[in-house]
């Protein structure tokens, strides 16, 4: 286990301060740490992880209670900080299901010729198409990829080695030749609806499908742009297969576990129960931070983890920041779209339809079966209401993982979509958690008749949760919505997209930076290539993309 | 043998003044109507004896300035009953908002006034390159010529020259959805629903949408010179009947009722037409200002083209959500809030953003909203030629309405009516008394009417992905249609619908360029 060092002295010099502990704040660390930096990580509660952490919750169960599964982990990162060392094991798992409302269900199976089959029961045509589907995903994922481990351009700067930036994403994506072009920018710009309806037809293959393009999202799946939510879970791979998915074994926090470990092997320090309220700013210079109890570490470097919202609106001073800063953080669009129900099982659930030894049933588990009820479902969030018919991701991983649960015994994690961050623009009560709750459980009750009465124990988490807890704010998963004005050289603002934040010496390193939000790492090492360049120090952090 | 040099289906506006331009540079022309008239889709439709509406088109917004020069439209008959006309939002307790140009005046903080403003002056400065985009070919960006290469040159400077905080805030915008914009720039709620109004309008989208940014601009480029809205005295057939004389004057001959069955394509060249009553016509070229999808589904049939061709025209999006009422009234209503000197205003009912939202919602479920977005014209009020003595007509475009909701149109068109004119009579609570005659048109019945794909007034939606080099699609996008001896001069090509008659030229200038290159 890890062991938290309790800081008592007042005042602490450091090379490099980052506030915060998430998956994207240790990874940043552990880059500075490697390169020879004094660091220390200061975490607000007494755990690490951010969002990105397994915890027991119920006697037994280890919950990974917000983020759940894992993929878009960026695996030059976790070769080169050493992670399966460290105690990483990433498993794969493949497949899902779609339970219909008519009693039968559309299974996705990870193999192509079960799959080709089971999608040919529903339509011949769509069975035929998913190769066309799949490798026109692939190709819109193999263009972006590149992307991830790079800093965003600025497309305003005239800066030589700005302009020669912009020209190599100009290139990647002159290659691609006037009809290829083409094809991306409708990629990008249109719904997850419209995309799939051009390659199939029947109402529960696009149901399934769309899912990926609202998950995490603000949006609807006839809204332009989440189509490219849809490639951001694509984009990811475990062992690699791209766009395969894992468990982490022990949870979630195995992952921060292992960037901790990592950390610390290269002499970072990780400071627990520090809550920072006041990043320090002298003369145009960060200087430090000062904690809420008063305590103070002192730094020349300080860089956020936290989302740009509390990184200019609550740690730093309006005075210290130009004007459009405060503004543009004022606007960054955050908002929560999601919940979370974490359960703990006395057995396996019996699904209608699904034998409980199919392979399926390691599988992430839908239960829409249509385009419009899952827009529907948006439509109660725009009303400011958490969905009456919830979309649900659910999944079982103590089939895969006997660590998360005791013999026997189960642990079901379900990712709820949509919670709006206020009810009816207020702040959600106990009774509207109820509601969130019961909401979720009858969805899963029509199609599984044993479910309520094996539920053991079960934590409820709304946007209300996720932000008190992980600091989230407004509960929205990737700290900051992922549609193109906050996308790239828009991440989180124009002019900021680099990792450096308005005062020299602050960093900006979490998932509001490019390239975004899921359990990635990529931004904490982009920004930490950006710290070690204006340092003038070598550069530790792997570049680029060298798998496809 | 050809019977003439080009053959322009479709007398719509772009029909019109593609053969005008093409007629000015020597070549012989002639246009094939169905109908019996002039303008496509801006025509007068009478729906009560003496009761003249607009049957689609009710305003002239981006019709080029430059065109009504060069074409010398006025001296053709066109006319304007009124110029820059105010939009006025409506509210049922009567207080409203005026917008003209960058000034805003009613009941409104001095906050949105300047904010107002300073949204105006980025839009027309935004709207300023669209416009000079709008005026030829959309460039290619990869395999284009040196001229194309020019183009993007010009317009990478011409942002360079915004200067870097107008540059930036655009590339965010650009992509962004109308309700964010309007949420980080203004209180009223009144001033932002007008504002989605303007962006969702002949669109499938919500404020809420992604793209609607851009679909405020498009709707819009008549900011870049400092344009409104204006009304056609006569009615919208003035501005066919103009375009007609024109077209005439430079020597276009003019066929009615002569529908156009299939595009005669012996080899894999197109040679002329063949007409519903069997007739052949054989032209060097066949200019179709008919939207792509009937073009290239109806007309020439998917069998004769490319399978990516066929797959592109597939994925065309044509889902309109624009219905039209129609009345006729025995005498002016009372509108909450306004006198009568202003009822010839442009009357926008769209009282807050989420209104406007809400009323997207039905359209996505094949239904339609009971509570619409309207924009009012009561052109009698500014031309009384169009209704009899003291008596007016009023005309609503309405948004947002499914083309075929469930059950069809036969068994909710009286329910729809009905619902519609409620909604009006919060505005305009005596406006049953004076109702003589009430129509609606659906999209399916603009479809039917106008021969157009879906009903769609832009015949391809607009927005990001079906725009510049991708509109209609990307071997189309430069009007050769990617079929020899066709082109495309209609609204579904760059720059898009908003009567702005662009197409027609743009896609005259393309033909007469590659003429002179064979």
């Amino acid at each position: 286990m890890l062991c938290f060092q309790r800081q008592s002295n007042s005042v602490n010099e450091y090379d490099a301060i980052v506030i915060g502990a998430g998956h994207n704040g240790l990874t940043n660390a552990a880059y500075l740490a490697r390169a020879g930096l004094k660091v220390a990580v200061l975490e607000r509660n007494p755990y690490i992880g951010g969002a990105t952490v397994s915890r027991e919750l119920h006697e037994g169960w280890t919950y990974s209670n917000c983020s759940y599964v894992c993929s878009l982990l960026r695996p030059e990162i976790a070769r080169d900080l050493e992670l399966p060392r460290h105690g990483l094991q990433v498993v794969p798992y493949g497949g899902g299901v779609t339970f219909m409302q008519n009693g039968d269900i559309f299974g996705k199976y990870p193999e192509p010729e079960r799959r080709y089959r089971e999608m040919q029961r529903h339509s011949r045509r769509d069975a035929d198409a998913w190769q066309r589907y799949a490798a026109d995903t692939m190709k819109q994922t193999r263009l972006i990829r590149p992307f991830l481990m790079k800093r965003p351009p600025n497309p305003t700067s005239l800066r030589p080695g700005r302009l020669r930036e912009l020209a190599e994403y100009g290139a990647a994506f002159g290659e691609m030749g006037e009809a290829g072009l083409a094809d991306t920018m409708r990629f990008w710009t249109k719904s997850v609806a419209d995309y799939l309806e051009e390659f199939f037809e029947t109402d529960v293959i696009k149901a399934h499908l769309a899912g990926s393009g609202i998950i995490g999202t603000a949006l609807g799946v006839y809204s332009p742009g989440t189509a490219y939510v849809l490639l951001h879970h694509y984009m990811g791979d475990v062992d690699g297969n791209v766009g395969s998915w894992g468990f982490a074994r022990g949870g979630m926090g195995a992952v921060s576990g292992a960037l901790a470990a990592a950390l610390q092997s290269y002499g970072g320090e990780i400071i627990s129960d520090a809550d920072v309220g006041n990043i320090m700013v002298s003369g145009g210079k960060v200087t430090g931070v000062a904690l809420r109890d008063g305590r103070e570490f002192r730094s020349k470097i300080v860089v956020s983890n936290l989302d740009a919202k509390r990184t200019f609106l609550d740690l730093m001073d309006e005075g210290d920041l130009p004007q459009t800063v405060v503004q543009r953080a004022r606007n960054f669009k955050i908002r929560g779209s999601s919940g979370k129900l974490n359960i703990a099982l006395d057995g396996l659930p019996t699904f209608n339809g699904l034998d409980k030894k199919s392979r399926l049933m390691v599988g992430d588990f839908h239960f829409h079966d249509s385009l419009p009820r899952l827009e529907r479902a948006y439509d109660d969030w725009k009303n400011e209401t958490w969905s009456k018919d919830p979309y649900l991701d659910l999944l079982i991983p103590s089939l895969f993982d006997p660590t998360v649960a005791p013999p026997g015994k189960h642990m079901m994690t379900v990712f709820v979509q949509y919670a709006p961050p206020k009810i009816n623009g207020r702040e959600w009560t106990d009774e509207d958690k109820a509601g969130f709750e019961k909401s979720v459980l009858d969805q899963i009750s029509n199609y599984s008749p044993d479910f309520r009465d094996l539920i053991v124990h079960c934590e409820t988490r709304t946007p209300r949760e996720l932000e008190n807890e992980v600091g989230l704010t407004e509960g929205n998963i990737f700290q900051g919505e992922l549609t193109f004005d906050q996308l790239l050289f828009n991440r989180p603002f124009p002019g900021y997209a680099q990792y450096r934040g308005p005062v020299k010496g602050m960093y900006m390193c979490g998932s509001a930076t490019h390239p975004g939000g899921g359990v990635m790492a990529a931004p904490g090492a982009n920004a930490a290539r950006e710290i070690l360049a204006d340092l003038r120090e070598p550069n530790v952090v792997p570049e680029g993309y060298a798998d496809d | 043998m050809t019977d003439v040099d080009v053959l322009v289906i479709g007398a719509g506006h772009n029909g019109l003044v593609c053969a005008t331009q093409l007629a000015s540079a020597g070549r012989s022309v002639m246009v094939l109507e169905a109908g019996e008239q002039p303008g496509g889709m801006a025509v007068n439709r009478e729906i009560a004896p003496g009761f003249q509406v607009p049957g689609c088109a009710q305003w002239l917004t981006q019709f080029s300035p430059q065109l009504i020069r060069e074409l010398k439209l006025e001296q053709h008959g066109l006319e304007l009953a009124a110029t820059d006309l105010t939009s006025i939002g409506l509210s049922a307790d009567g207080n409203t908002i005026s917008l003209k140009q960058g000034e805003v005046s009613g009941e409104i903080s001095d906050a949105d006034r300047a904010a107002f403003a300073e949204l105006y002056r980025l839009l027309s400065k935004v709207n300023r390159l669209l416009l000079r985009l709008s005026k030829r070919p959309p460039p290619y960006l990869v395999e284009g010529k040196l001229r194309d290469k020019l183009a993007l040159a010009d317009l990478g400077l011409r942002l360079r020259l915004m200067g870097s905080d107008d540059m930036s805030e655009l590339l965010r915008q650009a992509l962004n959805n109308v309700y964010d914009l309007l949420q980080e720039r203004f209180e009223s709620p009144l001033l932002k629903g007008m504002l989605s109004l303007e962006a969702v309008q002949g669109t499938h989208f919500g404020p809420r949408s992604p793209n609607t940014v851009f679909t405020l601009l498009q709707r819009k480029l008549q900011w870049a010179w400092g344009g409104e809205v204006s009304q056609v005295r006569g009615g919208m057939a003035g501005l066919g009947t103009a375009l007609a004389n024109a077209a005439q004057a430079a020597g276009v001959t003019l066929r009615y009722g002569a529908e156009v069955q299939s595009l005669i394509m012996p080899g894999d060249c197109v040679e002329g037409v063949q007409l519903a009553d069997g007739t052949e016509l054989r032209a060097g070229c066949v200019v179709s200002s008919v939207d792509p999808v009937t073009t290239f589904e109806s007309l020439l049939g998917l069998a004769k083209v490319e399978t990516d061709t066929a797959r592109r025209v597939s994925q065309i999006r044509i889902k309109s959500g624009t219905a039209k009422l129609h009345l006729a009234l025995s005498g002016l209503p009372n509108f909450t809030g306004l006198d009568a000197s202003q009822l010839g205003q442009r009357l926008l009912i769209a009282p807050d953003p989420n209104y406007v939202e809400r009323a997207f919602n039905p359209v996505k479920y094949g239904e339609y909203a009971s509570l619409p977005t309207m924009d009012i014209s009561i052109p009698s009020v500014n031309d009384p030629s169009l209704a009899p003595d003291g008596q007016h007509v009023l005309s609503a475009i309405v948004q947002h309405v499914s083309h075929s909701p469930a059950g069809g149109w036969s068994t909710q068109r009286e329910r729809a009516l009905s619902d519609w004119i409620d909604c009006l009579a919060q505005y305009a609570p005596d406006i049953r008394e004076h109702i003589v005659a009430a129509e609606i048109l659906t999209p399916a019945d603009l479809e039917q009417q106008y021969r157009v794909q879906g009903g769609h007034w832009d015949h391809v939606e607009i927005s990001l992905d079906q725009v510049l080099m991708m509109r209609p699609f990307p071997a189309a996008a430069r009007y050769d249609a990617s079929v020899p001896g066709l082109y495309l001069c209609g609204a579904g090509s760059h720059p898009g619908g908003n009567l702005s008659g662009l197409p027609g030229r743009n896609a005259a200038d393309t033909i007469l360029k590659m003429e002179k290159q064979s």
